[in-house]
């Protein structure tokens, strides 16, 4: 699988996770993606933390806003309907309880809930920025990850090893490979990868791993 | 009524070791003039309060690049790497706070507060040397309250009364510096008359800004 594909079957998985009416917060990178995957007649609302919902598509060459950026600095555009307000404001629509769903992607995330996703002691340090504020405030926080690091490491853990973005919030956690939920030190696995055996997936896991009891097949986009 | 300033005449009044807030989100919403000019000032020790430290030479990434600044405290700074590696080789400290709690400590200054007590950070290092408190069964942490000398802010209108609106997303941080610092000198794209903004319009009451300085950059 390239990391191209990989990237389309997680974005394409997370949007059937939404529901018409959402206020949803994407993180810079593979979560953002998830917009290009909803459903059609899924209408959601997004926020973005620097200050506004209401998040549209890209800008047309030329028609960019210095004044109109996302969370990651990049020219967006705002849809009629949307609202500008100032970083307090953003943070208490976020930790009051009144975003839906968060995605986000992670260094490691563990079988109990736990995410870690803001820094490597002594090698990267970029700071948190509003990902702990996220991961605590939203009602449903799902972790977008490719399965392995680069080098065939697991990402999916028993325990977190990096320090800690939240603890015990994570809800569900999509790859390449499957959907899972942390259970008390086991990760469930709800959906495989079709072309993927369970006793695949958990090699490639640092986690005990066990198979719902209804598990199914992972719905794959169609230009996978 | 504030004071209307040229640029140099402004950041003039800013001094060594002075704790610097600075409005925006990256370079949107940042008041690139002041900050340019404190940058070529020669400036030292400065103590900044921002929400990152911009970009490599743009936004508050020019007073990182011309040692003016010793300790940071931020959200984020991997938009900077030159940030990054002072902090590495010890030239500057930073604190690194997350989003929400950086907006709700700013507000608490300005709105004579003691601190606020927030779930965020709770099982993290964040949480380190930090009061707990249990509230209807939830834990929070007490985060405390951070003011400044000067906060620099960035406003796309403002009238000769200093009421101040901002635009788009480049409200960010702004409006909330403008209530925790000694000095608020804002830069603003256009000054007009008083009268001319619609009370219901403005975003920051004029009373919080001490100094006006017109804007280089300019939205129509």
């Amino acid at each position: 699988m390239t990391d191209e594909q990989k990237r389309k079957i997680i974005a394409h998985r997370i949007a059937q996770e939404l529901s018409h009416g959402d206020v949803v917060n994407l993180g810079i990178g593979l979560p953002t993606l998830v917009a290009s995957f909803i459903p059609p007649g899924v209408d959601v609302v997004f926020q973005s933390e620097n200050g506004f919902v209401g998040l549209g598509p890209d800008p047309a060459p030329g028609k960019e806003d210095p004044d109109l950026v996302n969370a990651g600095g990049k020219p967006v555009t705002i849809l009629p309907g949307g609202a500008f307000f100032d970083s307090a404001l953003s943070f208490a629509i976020i930790r009051g309880g009144h975003v839906d769903v968060t995605v986000l992607g992670a260094l490691e995330v563990d079988a109990w809930g736990n995410l870690a996703s803001w820094m490597i002691p002594g090698k990267m340090v970029p700071g948190m920025g509003g990902a702990m504020d996220l991961v605590v405030g939203a009602k449903k926080v799902i972790v977008a990850t490719s399965h392995t690091t680069k080098d065939g490491q697991p990402k999916l853990l028993e325990k977190c090893r990096l320090p800690l973005t939240a603890v015990h919030e994570v809800d569900l956690v999509v790859t390449e490979l499957g959907v899972f939920r942390p259970g008390g030190g086991t990760m469930i696995l709800l959906e495989r990868h079709p072309a993927f055996s369970v006793e695949q997936i958990r090699e490639l896991t640092g986690a005990p791993l066990e198979p719902a009891p209804e598990l199914k097949d992972m719905p794959l986009p169609a230009a996978v | 009524m504030p004071a209307i300033l040229s640029i140099p005449e402004a950041v003039a009044q800013i001094k060594d070791g002075s704790t610097v807030m600075i409005g925006g989100f990256m370079t949107c919403g940042a008041p690139t003039g002041l900050i340019a000019e404190l940058a070529r000032r020669h400036v030292r020790d400065l103590t900044l309060i921002t929400n990152d430290t911009g970009v490599q030479g743009d936004g508050v990434g020019m007073l990182i690049s011309a040692d003016a600044v010793t300790r940071v405290i931020a959200s984020h700074i991997g938009t900077n790497p030159e940030t990054g590696r002072r902090m590495i080789d010890g030239r500057i400290h930073v604190e690194l706070v997350p989003q929400g709690t950086l907006a709700e400590r700013i507000r608490c200054a300005g709105a004579g507060l003691g601190g606020v007590l927030t779930p965020t950070g709770v099982g993290t290092i964040v949480a380190q040397g930090k009061q707990e408190l249990v509230v209807d069964g939830r834990t929070y942490l007490l985060e405390t309250p951070l003011r400044a000398d000067v906060a620099l802010i960035k406003a796309w209108k403002g009238d000769r009364k200093g009421n101040l609106v901002y635009r788009r997303s480049a409200r960010n941080f702004n409006p909330l510096m403008a209530m925790a610092a000694d000095l608020v000198i804002a830069e603003v794209e256009e000054i007009v008359e008083v009268g001319v903004l619609d009370p219901d319009q403005v975003m920051t009451p004029g009373i919080f800004v001490d100094v006006m300085v017109r804007s280089v950059s300019r939205h129509d």
